[in-house]
């Protein structure tokens, strides 16, 4: 993977901070530095025709693909190329991955459309138009071969980066045709291959970006050198809506290393010194007060009294409705009303937040982890009031992302106005402490479900009342539709539910506070997944039926989630755990991927739970690269295992109880159940749109497991996490 | 009074407080980046390096402690030639974003050293106080087992110091 130079066909100096931002000298210098970085032990990329924006194809016949989209472990630095590549016919043994730039995007007009990795739309939202521009790029190699060979361009084939005429034997490789291929005209319209053509889509295929992951070489955000580079080291209020009041630079300005001790906005302090750990020292000794008064009710109770409040709000929104519902409560004979609630979970990404900015009066460069690099780009100009021609943002890989580096750029402001007022390249670099207390944090949220049966116990109705702080009034109000954020019924509304309920309505206010929430792995439906399946188990339990067959019939007109729900139920062998073992099953659909897991666990007398197995079956529709997709699941279950038994943040007066990997666990080695993962591609037999794979893991883990644990012990788990309850034996 | 330092086979004299954490010195006076800040605290092994050959966590060992001590990164690792655990990383696709993976490996590396053929009980004591967020223990384990394999009964350790 490397951030290469090539001149395009346009002229365009690829990833040219220099003419973007217009007399950096000296950022440019660095720049060249971090890139000499970046390629250690590539070689120097060769300057090679650009053949449209997306290919360069080199002197050697090896080709470079770009990828716009982040990569933060969902292997889009494979994925993305693979799709490329298939229609391009390159040999997939010469392909490097290469990252675009957000400046250069925005210069070019997006030639490369989106750059955002959130909402696991790196393949389903950039499969058409990267398969297309594989497939323009041969057709407009094949025409120039097909000139020179004066023969029909149908006659010619190409694979392998090797343009064959067949009634000659006549061949070419790409490499010399690439440069006179590129002034030709891109065709508009270009024919795909029907799946079943399909060679390199759908295999394992070689991985382009793991080397450097396992050699060490600097590839992160936080590995960034720029010569002349200051560190920070950033401490924010400690109570979300609290503000800074003061601090006393006199005791570590003389500290040795420390350069600046500066505010940052209204509401954080930094201390810049010549190495990181100075800064982090310095830091610690610094006396600061803030005025906290504004965080007085954010604690648990208030904010639990606020959320319930909410589900009986006159602000209530109506998401969704079918048959009537008044009528049948009226004809019920019996009512069932229970509350659920999932807390508060920050990401804690493996690389603290980190963002190294230099700031001039010329224009900023940024290097960013970061999950969007255009709104890395946008804030970055908003913040510094500049033109976006003198920004240039430049795309490293991530240290873990799960939504925390997306449209929350909290660390890419304060970098840059840490930068702007020390006047040198600084690194800033967050204390995991500083990062598990200033996150924008998966929100509390709280659901009500009220369901009415006959005496037989038949569902006649169902109503679900959802509250939570909403993402998207958070960090994107521009995605609400007439003030109301639907992501909070996720799940419930549409198709998503997935399931024939004659009478069902589903409602939700939104109650936003100072603390900040944001994008989770499955945002909204990490915890609407619980809600939803956690209960259908509950309604099955009155109807006196088994969970898997219940949820059979509820799929009576679903034909796609019903194949998936049989699926992992065969798979796990439902009903059938060995003695002492108990199993749970759930299924959610998101992003038009359906994903069913079945957990299997068991209770130690003191009432620990222990995960043995777990097995998931996937239709995503279709799938790019079985492993990388495996990887995801195999991620997501661990993930959501995690926060299920143990994750959450509590919140007094404003500040986060929870600091490091001490009070915020995570799932280690020695915990890891058996996971199997079944992927089950429908291949376009219920349409033909694509589904997401990174998030999907996660919605149908946490009920699966707390179904299993009401099998095992009676216990029905309706607040997360598990270890908050008593699970021994009574 | 400067810190005398051997790493990689190295030597280095650093104008450093001695205090400082082994991890600061490696990555803002060595830029040898390649060991990673994850939590501060000995909490979470990314910062994972070689003192003469045992695993340590590098974000708590201060560097005026380590005197002679050889210390080994992952850029020494498989400086000469691949570790087979880095090979057996990639084999089995280990990572995901990557970020823990060089702690992974050096921890890996020192298990292999002490237990050439580890069983699953010895990856769990060896590698639990090393987390993923990512979720790829399964592929350590898998990847443990078969460098372990590759490196039979010939010298444990391979191209570690």
């Amino acid at each position: 993977m490397t951030e290469g130079a090539a001149v395009s066909r346009r002229g365009f100096l690829f990833g040219g901070v220099c003419a973007v931002a217009g007399g950096l000298v000296v950022a440019n210098s660095s720049r060249a530095r971090a890139l000499a970085q970046t390629v250690a032990g590539a070689g120097k990329a060769p300057a090679a025709p650009e053949v449209t924006a997306w290919i360069v194809i080199e002197a050697n016949n090896k080709t470079v693909i770009r990828v716009a989209r982040s990569d933060m472990g969902q292997g889009a630095l494979t994925s993305l190329p693979m799709l490329v590549a298939e229609e391009l016919e390159c040999d997939w043994a010469g392909v490097r991955a290469e990252f675009v730039s957000a400046s250069e995007n925005a210069a070019r007009g997006r030639v490369w459309g989106d750059m955002v990795a959130t909402n696991s739309i790196s393949i389903r939202g950039s499969q058409e138009y990267l398969r297309k521009a594989g497939a323009q790029a041969r057709t407009m190699l094949i025409a120039e071969a097909a000139e020179r060979w004066k023969v029909p361009p149908a006659e010619c084939t190409a694979r392998n980066s090797i343009i064959r005429h067949g009634p000659s034997g006549r061949s070419v490789r790409f490499s010399e045709v690439a440069l006179a291929a590129s002034e030709r005209a891109i065709p508009a319209e270009v024919t795909l291959k029907d799946p079943r053509e399909w060679r390199l889509i759908g295999t394992s295929a070689r991985r382009l970006e793991q080397r450097p992951r396992v050699f060490g070489e600097p590839v992160y955000a936080i590995d960034t050198h720029v010569p002349g580079m200051l560190f920070a080291a950033v401490q924010g209020c400690p109570a979300f809506g609290g503000t800074l009041k003061s601090f006393d630079p006199s005791r570590v300005k003389s500290m040795p290393g420390v350069t600046h001790v500066i505010p940052v906005g209204n509401d954080a302090v930094a201390v810049v010194a010549r190495t990181w750990w100075q800064a982090k020292v310095a830091l610690d000794r610094l006396s600061v007060e803030w005025d906290e008064t504004a965080a007085a009710e954010l604690s648990m109770e208030p904010l639990r009294t606020m959320l319930r409040d909410g589900l009986h709000a006159p602000d209530v929104v109506k998401g969704h409705a079918t048959g009537n519902l008044p009528a049948a409560f009226a004809a019920s004979a019996r009512i069932l009303e229970v509350e659920y609630e999932a807390p508060f979970l920050a990401h804690l990404t493996m690389e603290p937040q980190t963002c190294t900015a230099h700031v001039t009066e010329a224009g900023a460069e940024v290097w960013a982890p970061t999950q969007n690099a255009e709104a890395t780009l946008n804030t970055v100009t908003r913040a510094l009031n500049l033109d976006k021609a003198k920004v240039a943002i430049h795309q490293r890989q991530l240290g873990g992302g799960f939504g925390r580096r997306g449209l929350a750029q909290d660390w890419a402001i304060q970098a840059v106005l840490i930068a702007k007022a020390v006047g040198q390249p600084v690194k800033m670099i967050w204390s995991r402490e500083q990062d598990v207390t200033h996150d924008y944090y998966r929100p509390f949220a709280i659901a009500k479900h009220k369901a009415g049966f006959d005496s037989s116990g038949k569902l006649l109705g169902w109503e679900v009342r959802l509250c939570a702080s909403s993402v998207f009034a958070q960090l994107a109000p521009y995605l609400m539709r007439d003030g109301v954020d639907r992501l909070l019924m996720d799940g419930f509304v549409d198709r998503q539910l997935g399931y024939t309920v004659e009478n069902f309505e589903v409602y939700c206010s939104r109650r936003n506070t100072a603390i900040p929430v944001g994008f989770w792995r499955a945002v909204n439906l990490s915890q609407n997944g619980f809600f939803r399946e956690s209960f259908i188990d509950e309604i099955a339990e009155v109807a006196g039926q088994d969970p898997y067959r219940y949820r059979r019939e509820l799929f009576k007109n679903n034909p796609r989630a019903l194949a998936v729900l049989d699926e992992v139920a065969a798979r796990a062998n439902w009903g059938k755990a060995p003695v002492g073992v108990h199993q749970g099953i759930a299924i959610v659909e998101e992003n038009n991927s359906w994903c069913g897991e079945v957990v299997e666990l068991s209770i130690d007398e003191d009432g620990n739970p222990k995960v043995h197995r777990v097995v998931t079956v996937l239709d995503s529709n279709f799938v790019v690269h079985p492993d990388i997709s495996n990887a995801q699941m195999e991620g997501a279950i661990i993930q959501a295992i995690s926060a299920t038994l143990t994750g959450e943040v509590i919140f007094e007066k404003g500040r986060a109880q929870q600091t490091n990997f001490h009070n915020y666990p995570f799932m280690r080695m020695n915990e890891v159940p058996k996971i199997e993962v079944h992927l089950k591609p429908s291949l376009g037999k219920y349409g033909p749109v694509w589904g997401g794979i990174g998030e999907t893991g996660v919605p149908p883990l946490a009920p699966a497991l707390c179904n299993a644990i009401y099998s095992a012990t009676g216990k029905r788990i309706r607040a997360l996490p598990v270890k908050n309850h008593d699970l021994r034996c009574a | 009074m400067p810190v005398q330092l051997r790493v990689n086979g190295k030597k280095y004299s650093v104008e450093v407080d001695p205090e400082t954490p082994l991890l600061w010195v490696l990555r803002d006076h060595l830029g040898l980046t390649g060991t990673r800040f994850g939590c501060g605290a000995a909490l979470c092994g990314s910062c994972t390096v070689h003192v003469d050959g045992e695993a340590r966590r590098s974000c708590v060992l201060r560097v005026g402690e380590i005197g002679n001590g050889a210390v080994t990164t992952i850029e020494g690792l498989g400086a000469r030639r691949p570790h087979p655990l880095q090979q057996a990383w990639i084999e089995h696709d280990v990572p995901q974003c990557g970020y823990c993976q060089a702690g992974q490996i050096m921890q890996a590396a020192a298990l292999l050293k002490a237990i050439p053929h580890p069983t699953d009980t010895d990856i769990d004591q060896a590698m639990s106080g090393n987390i993923c967020r990512c979720g790829t223990y399964s592929r350590i384990r898998a990847a443990i087992k078969t460098a372990a394999a590759s490196m039979g009964g010939g010298k444990p350790g391979g191209g570690a110091a």
